[in-house]
């Protein structure tokens, strides 16, 4: 945090920064998702951005870590937790230590057990609402943040959230910018102590590298040689559509106009 | 017919002897007596079964005989009268289950997707783990958009997908991105019958989101990104389950816990019963809850910068289409993507990457509109994952229109002038409403 800009900015933001894990090497990096959080935060106009991270401070995340440093910023905060700890306490004291008004996140760590249930979990326990899989925000004004919503098939919504609120980006949000060598280098990981609780669960539990999911195989089930035939050389038929043969085409374009509309499609 | 069998040594004669005039009459009377629809075979003077190997079959479409051994079709009928599979399979109703497993969809579209599907296999696999306590499935639908014009819904498949319970929950208060109204529902689900399992898909559709704050709120530890689940005796619930982790590059081995969010292909669908579908209702109506995100309703996109592979509507042009100028337009006002026939592309209609089919994209819309394409088998199996196919095209018999769920014989272009002057007409209308 700088105080010289704490006169002029309204609206505090910040983003939950993790450290990503590059799916090919396995190296530590900056995590796709919370990189475009960044970027995304970066776009608000008139807001004083903090990054905040929870974790240890080994030598491999820490260059992760500064990664997001080089994206522009002066310090992290970094709220020390040992390895295989439930971050979420921590997080939430380092809320109620300095508030901000909009939190944002990616969707999913790449490291753990990436549930996604972070964003969630913390605005439970802070009493906020949550928005998942944003693209844009696309202005703040009075305490009312708006916000554009990737939907699947490239489709966007528009919502409306009171402040303090969570938000997580989608993949569809803005790419985030590179990242520069020097003021990565040069920024500072501002380390305070947090509370730690253990995941006793998570120990518990049996990881290993992901396996290759097995392939569905087509089954035919059935009863006769003739279906299973059937099955297997069938052309692809809807069977028994509706044919309008001798018809106007307004009487078709009206039969084509119901359909579309009781797809939803039309709007 | 009645219990003593009597027997006509006439008439028997007569229907072995092909040459009889009255052999066909003959045959077809024993046959009736006999209690079949067919003549094929009947008691003989002996008591030997004969058969009539003629009589066997029926005759196809193109005037050939055919026989069917499947046993749907018997002797010399006219064909067709077909049971439908889907009540050949036993209805199973299940009064007093000795738990719930609820299941919340994501119905796209107001119908199950495939996903949905998986998850209802994953559920009836849960349900009828142990087969003298077998335990119900219970879906919980959201919204209006899953009825069709008269309040019917759109997806007739729940029971075949093996739904035992229905709750549909339609109030415009859970339409379009309504979260924290839905979970209020959901957790009232869960006062009201507390159900032993819950599985939702993990997906963008809505379900990874509602699952999640459902658990939150449950105060749950849910599985996310389930893939497998294996029966375990010394489990608390008695089922493993392996779930994807960080970004899809762990697999983690964990007790199944009461929340599930699952992946696609989790379970086989079930199909091999058809349960009862039975419609619920809450016991008590949910107090309306103060929802702090408020919904402004879709943003229209640039149809045309959706990708083809995952654009919901598309309107596709082919050798058919006369009127260019008019076809872009008409894509531009009912905000459909655009995609092509391979003709309509190599004729420089279109561009390369418009080009659906085997050598194009395989594309996943939900409406496939297909104006002036005749369907040849390489354009047909890019679209074999499309919901609904309009076609519109001069030739009744090609096999586009047997594909398409409605089909509208007639010129292209005058087709489809029709529909921009009916679109346009009803937007003034409603502007003038407004
Ligand atoms: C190896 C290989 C790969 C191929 N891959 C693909 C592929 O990926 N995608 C693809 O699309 N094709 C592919 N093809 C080509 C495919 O076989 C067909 O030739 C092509 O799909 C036909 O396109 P069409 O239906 O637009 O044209 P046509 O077959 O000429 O059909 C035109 C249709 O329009 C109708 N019509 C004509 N005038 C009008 C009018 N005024 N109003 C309304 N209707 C009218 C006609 O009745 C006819 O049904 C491939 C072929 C090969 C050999």
């Amino acid at each position: 945090m700088q105080p010289e800009t704490d006169i002029d900015a309204s609206l505090e933001i910040t983003v939950l920064v993790s450290v990503g894990r590059h799916p090919i090497t396995g190296r530590a990096r900056r995590a796709d998702q919370d990189a475009r959080a960044v970027e995304l935060a970066r776009g608000v106009s008139g807001a004083e951005v903090r990054l905040l991270h929870a974790g240890g401070q080994a030598a491999e995340s820490e260059a992760a870590l500064r990664d997001y440093l080089g994206m522009g910023f002066d310090a992290l905060t970094l709220v020390e937790q040992p390895e295989g700890a439930d971050v979420l306490g921590a997080l939430a004291e380092a809320f109620d230590a300095s508030p901000a008004q909009l939190v944002i996140g990616g969707e999913r760590a790449e490291q753990g057990e990436g549930s996604g249930l972070l964003p969630y979990l913390l605005a439970e326990r802070l009493g906020w609402p949550v928005v998942s899989g944003l693209a844009a925000v696309e202005g703040v004004e009075d305490g009312v943040a708006t916000l554009l919503q990737a939907l699947p098939r490239g489709q966007r919504r528009r919502l409306r959230v009171r402040l303090p609120a969570i938000v997580t980006v989608d993949g569809a949000a803005p790419a985030p910018r590179q990242s520069a060598y020097g003021p990565a280098r040069r920024g500072h990981l501002n380390a305070v102590v947090g509370s730690v609780t253990r995941d006793e669960e998570w120990v518990s539990w049996a990881t290993q590298p992901a396996r290759k999911r097995p392939k569905r195989l087509k089954v035919v089930k059935a009863a006769s040689a003739r279906d299973r035939f059937k099955a297997a050389a069938a052309k692809a038929e809807g069977g028994g559509g509706q044919v309008l043969t001798e018809v106007s085409a307004e009487e078709g374009a009206e039969a084509i106009l119901a359909l579309l509309k009781a797809e939803g499609v039309l709007r | 017919m009645s219990e003593t069998r009597r027997r006509d040594p006439r008439k028997e004669w007569i229907a072995r002897n092909r040459l009889h005039p009255r052999h066909l009459e003959a045959l077809t009377e024993l046959g009736r007596r006999a209690g079949q629809g067919a003549v094929s075979a009947w008691l003989g003077p002996h008591g030997l079964m004969r058969k009539n190997p003629r009589a066997v079959g029926f005759m196809g479409p193109n005037g050939v005989k055919r026989i069917d051994r499947s046993g749907v079709q018997q002797g010399a009928g006219g064909g067709g009268a077909t049971k439908s599979i889907a009540q050949s399979k036993p209805l199973v109703e299940i009064a007093s289950p000795a738990f719930l497993v609820a299941v919340v969809p994501d119905m796209p579209g107001g119908r199950l997707s495939q996903h949905d599907r998986d998850l209802l296999g994953l559920a009836r696999r849960l349900a009828d783990a142990a087969p003298d306590a077998r335990g119900a499935v219970l879906a919980v639908v959201f919204g209006g958009y899953a009825r069709q014009g008269e309040g019917e819904l759109k997806e007739h498949g729940f029971g075949e997908a093996g739904v035992d319970r229905l709750l549909t929950l339609d109030d415009t208060r859970y339409d379009g991105v309504a979260p924290e109204a839905r979970r209020g529902a959901l957790l009232a689900v869960d006062d009201a019958w507390a159900p032993r399992h819950w599985l939702l898909p993990d997906s963008k559709l809505g379900g990874a989101d509602l699952g999640r704050r459902l658990a939150v709120r449950l105060g749950e530890r849910p599985a996310t990104g389930v893939w497998q689940v294996m029966a375990a005796p010394d489990a608390p619930l008695g089922w493993q389950c392996t779930a994807r982790g960080a970004a899809a590059t762990l697999d983690i081995q964990r007790p199944l816990p009461r929340i599930t969010l699952a992946l696609e292909e989790c379970a086989e669908p079930a199909d091999d019963e058809r349960h009862a579908a039975q419609a619920l209702s809450l016991p008590q109506a949910l107090p309306s809850p103060i929802s702090r995100i408020e919904d402004l309703g879709q943003v229209a996109v640039d149809p045309a910068g959706v990708a083809l592979a995952e654009a919901e509507f598309i309107l596709s042009a082919g050798n058919g289409v006369t009127d260019w100028e008019g076809f872009h337009v008409a894509a531009e006002t009912l905000g459909a993507t655009e995609g092509a026939s391979r003709v309509a592309v190599d004729d420089g209609f279109m561009s390369r990457d418009r080009q659906v089919g085997a050598t194009g994209t395989w594309v996943t819309a939900r409406v496939y509109v297909a104006v002036g394409i005749s369907g040849a088998i390489q354009h047909l199996q890019g679209i074999q994952s499309c919901d609904k196919v309009v076609a519109i095209n001069m030739d009744p018999g090609c096999d586009m229109i047997k594909r398409a769920d409605l089909a509208v014989i007639g010129d292209s272009a005058e087709v489809l002038g029709a529909l921009m002057a009916r679109v346009k007409q009803q937007r003034e209308e409603k502007r003038d409403a407004a």
